[in-house]
């Protein structure tokens, strides 16, 4: 199977603080791979580094054939119009109606008549069960409904990858099955391949094929969902069973309690 | 010690001379970009007319009932004035050449900051938060051409409508006032009115120094808009700076504009 991103010794961080450090990384065409981590752990610049937000420091990115490290304005609108990406929060446009949002690619990047728009536009609504809230503006949605209206945004092209920024964030337990189902399912529906970071362990082990675990900048694990449930690595078991200490100790690096207390003699 | 002080505030006015310097260089890149990005607000006019709605008719209640009120007060300064000379039919000539030439333009923008260009960079500041100019980004559409280039043209275009209605609210304050209200013969108003305004240097004049407005006032809301920090409260101190900013440089504007116009432009 050839792989649709391939990262290779890649180092990036924010002015002189490294973020990543030495990432190797492949995602197999079709596959939809996790990156999971601790919150400021470097994943969703990882994903930024895939979409071309960000350029690497060192090391490779390439992503459907296309070097990212120094890729033209032009090459990366082209290779953009192959990309899906779905935000933390949806980021919706407010000033559309959940229709023009899902239109909007489609009108933008093509000549498609406007009968054809409004077809294909409902059958992506219909395809996150949300066909009847077309008319509806962004701010009458709860959040579940308007990350599965991004979603459908996302997917209005048939993208080729699609990247999940923290798809589940913030979701109650239905939407967040609703979500991830649907991730699954249209990532094979369409014959996609989508990359998603997360740090909601049990719902993305649950629909994904493969899992990358990144701590501190650098991947300390991977394999399969199942190798993962059975890891004995000590970071990997405390991030997958919730465990509260742990190679993470619950304490930040601090100087002793006693001594901020002032407290002095014994 | 006091050599030091010396030193240190000379420093300090260097360095913030430095910073306005650069920000306006900055503001006049961001100015070239628009106008290299314009052609999709062209292409598609409709995208221009929105905004022309939301800057232009959504100000005119505000501009309709200041202009009112400035020309009232004027017809009642003037008459005050002018009887001293017994010339008070000449209040219709200092009220239309007043407001034409000076107050029309000048007051119309700073009006037309504090409500649209706030506005517009509370707007473009808010999307940028909400990551819906990177979700733009990731669409392969630029958010300079389909967010900031019709906002600014939308700008460009209302300012000057915005003045002239301003400017002809005021006359009929002024008429209001020195005709119905003081008694001054209507006939003398209009005709001595007309006679002494020229099309030419005066309105025209007036019309190029709200189209000049119009380009600074929205290059600077756009652009304080686009570069707030994506943060509430980077976003209340660019909507703050716009307002700030855009009087200073219409004030300064019309000063060099009125200089040149005094001189025929030679």
């Amino acid at each position: 199977m050839t792989n649709l991103v391939n990262i290779s010794n890649l180092n990036f961080g924010y002015g002189l603080r490294p973020v990543l450090k030495g990432i190797n990384l492949t995602v197999p065409k079709g596959s939809l791979v996790a990156i999971m981590g601790l919150s400021g752990c470097g994943k969703t610049t990882l994903l930024r580094l895939m979409g071309g937000q960000l350029r690497a420091r060192e090391g490779v990115v390439e992503v459907a054939g296309y070097r990212l490290n120094d890729i033209s304005q032009e090459d990366l609108y082209a290779l953009r119009r192959r990309l899906g990406m779905l935000f933390q929060f949806g980021a919706l446009f407010t000033d559309l109606s959940v229709f023009d949002n899902v239109a909007f690619q489609m009108r933008e990047h093509t000549n498609l008549p406007e009968s054809v728009i409004r077809d294909l536009t409902l059958m992506k609504l219909n395809a996150v069960g949300l066909r009847g809230v077309q008319s509806f503006m962004p701010s009458e949605l709860s959040g579940g409904m308007a990350r599965r209206v991004a979603l459908a945004r996302a997917t209005a092209l048939d993208p080729q990858l699609i990247l999940y920024d923290e798809p589940f964030a913030g979701l109650d337990p239905i939407s967040l099955g609703v979500i991830g189902q649907l991730i699954r399912r249209l990532n094979d529906v369409l014959g996609a391949t989508s990359v998603l970071v997360t740090h909601d362990v049990q719902e993305s082990l649950k629909i994904v094929d493969y899992v990358y675990f990144v701590s501190d900048g650098v991947i300390v694990a991977q394999g399969t969902p199942d190798q993962i449930r059975a890891s004995s690595l000590p970071f990997v078991h405390q991030f997958v069973w919730g465990e509260v200490d742990g190679p993470l100790p619950f304490h930040y690096p601090a100087s002793t309690l006693r001594d901020d207390l002032g407290l002095k003699g014994n | 010690m006091p050599l030091r002080t010396t030193q240190r505030s000379i420093q300090l006015v260097g360095d913030r001379t430095l910073r306005i310097v650069e920000r306006i260089g900055a503001i006049m890149v961001f100015l070239g970009m628009i106008l290299m990005r314009s052609g999709t607000s062209f292409r598609r006019f409709g995208l221009v007319i929105r905004e022309v709605f939301f800057a232009g008719v959504q100000s005119l209640i505000i501009i309709l009932v200041s202009g009112l009120f400035v020309g009232m007060v004027l017809g009642l300064q003037g008459h005050e004035t002018l009887q001293n000379y017994g010339s008070e039919e000449s209040v219709g000539v200092l009220v239309a050449l007043s407001l034409v030439r000076e107050l029309g333009p000048v007051v119309s923008a700073l009006l037309f900051a504090s409500r649209a260009g706030s506005a517009i960079t509370a707007e473009i500041g808010l999307m940028k938060a909400t990551e819906q100019l990177s979700a733009m980004e990731m669409m392969a559409v630029s958010p300079i051409s389909r967010v900031v280039a019709p906002r600014f043209w939308g700008g460009v275009l209302s300012l000057p409508l915005l003045s002239m209605l301003f400017s002809a609210m005021g006359i009929i304050g002024g008429f209001l006032v020195a005709v119905v209200l003081i008694g001054v013969d209507d006939g003398a108003f209009w005709s001595q009115m007309q006679a002494a305004v020229d099309f030419s240097h005066d309105v025209m004049n007036g019309i190029i120094k709200s189209v000049v407005f119009g380009i600074a006032v929205s290059a600077i809301a756009t652009f304080e808009g686009y570069e707030a920090p994506p943060t509430a409260e980077g976003v209340s101190g660019a909507t703050t700076r716009t307002v700030v900013s855009s009087s200073l440089a219409i004030l300064a504007l019309d000063l060099v504009l009125t200089a040149f116009m005094l001189k025929g432009w030679n």
